[in-house]
């Protein structure tokens, strides 16, 4: 395992975070209720907690003199190796509980299993934000069951969410050479062996809330590759809006 | 038809040995959400180690139109308060 195939195994777990978070602060005053709004903010807050832990890291492990800032926020589109499940727009309530779903059971299915890593940073990273994510695990889940098993509008709001975001939940268990290599050291979690109990665990629980299960086998993927969907572009010029017009600015 | 959720009143207690205090209330569809709720709500800068929720309508208030019979008549009953008894000086912490 070279330095280089863990900077970017860090980018592949870190990135997802950093961009789920991005997707769901951009709710803050914006969420259905106060209750829920509250909530999916602080979910974000956590995500951005994690990955500060995991880019602090990267930049200890970067040769130049980079901060966890310059991570963040100077890296360009095809740099960020995120899925693409979680760069999905806010497109209505069902769509934010379905997508936040469909990432929590597997960020806590890789999480669970990178306490066990060789690597003493991923390990008390991991340690520390499992209690978090089974929070939003337990949110996001309680949420699924509440739409499928609501109202008639609900529940087809929350079908719909589920066809259009099944699509994306295959490329959680694709495995890069970088991921390889870092798994064969012992340090990364191979997720290929996850796939089976998470396909098991979201079929149950949407068969609890009374909503069929997508069949298509036909699946998206890229976002681990760098390659993005067509939101990205506007997520990161968001994002990095500040950095880019006042070049090292401080808050 | 009422379209909002049912309000809840929170209570929190802050540490161990501590008794709950009312914090505030929220709305919510049911008894699970609305401790959902209030965790996201009320504990989210370390407030609580438990919240009880009590769902509004089931609190009897007094109404404060009774206030002066109520409350009234003991405001000048200070003897009721344990002050007038002269403690031996080997009593501490009183």
């Amino acid at each position: 395992m070279t330095n280089e195939n863990l900077i970017q195994y860090l980018y592949g777990i870190a990135d997802n975070s950093l961009i789920l978070g991005q997707r769901l602060g951009e709710l803050c005053g914006h969420g259905p209720t106060l209750e829920t709004d509250i909530a999916l903010t602080n979910i974000s807050l956590d995500l951005f907690g994690q990955v500060r832990s995991y880019f602090q890291y990267l930049a200890e492990l970067s040769k130049d003199d980079l901060t966890e800032d310059d991570l963040a926020f100077l890296r360009k589109e095809r740099e960020y190796k995120n899925v693409l499940l979680v760069e999905q727009p806010n497109t209505d309530f069902a769509y934010i509980i379905v997508r936040q779903y469909f990432f929590d059971v597997f960020h806590f299915m890789l999480l669970e299993k990178l306490q066990d890593s060789k690597n003493v940073n991923l390990q008390a990273i991991a340690k520390k934000s499992i209690k978090e994510v089974a929070y939003h695990q337990r949110f996001s889940g309680d949420w699924l069951l509440r739409l499928g098993d609501g109202t008639e509008e609900s529940k087809q709001k929350a079908q719909q969410a589920v066809n259009d975001l099944w699509v994306f939940t295959d490329e959680l268990f694709h495995v890069t050479k970088d991921d390889e290599a870092v798994i064969k050291a012992g340090h990364g979690v191979d997720v290929r062996l996850l796939e089976d109990d998470y396909y098991t665990k979201i079929t149950n629980q949407l068969k609890q809330a009374t909503l069929e299960v997508p069949e298509t086998k036909y699946f998206q993927k890229g976002g681990k590759q760098g390659i993005h969907s067509e939101h990205m572009g506007y997520i990161l010029a968001d994002m990095q809006f500040m950095q880019r017009a006042y070049p090292d600015m401080k808050w | 038809m009422n379209k909002n959720w049912p309000l809840w009143e929170v209570f929190v207690r802050s540490k161990n040995g501590l008794e709950h205090r009312h914090f505030g209330s929220l709305r919510a569809a049911d008894a699970e959400m609305a401790l959902n709720n209030a965790r996201d709500v009320y504990t989210r800068r370390s407030e609580g180690v438990s919240i009880w929720v009590v769902e509004s309508k089931n609190i009897k208030a007094s109404n404060p139109e009774h206030n002066g019979e109520l409350f009234e008549p003991a405001a000048d009953k200070a003897y009721r308060h344990p002050t007038f008894y002269n403690l031996p000086d080997d009593i501490e912490h009183m």
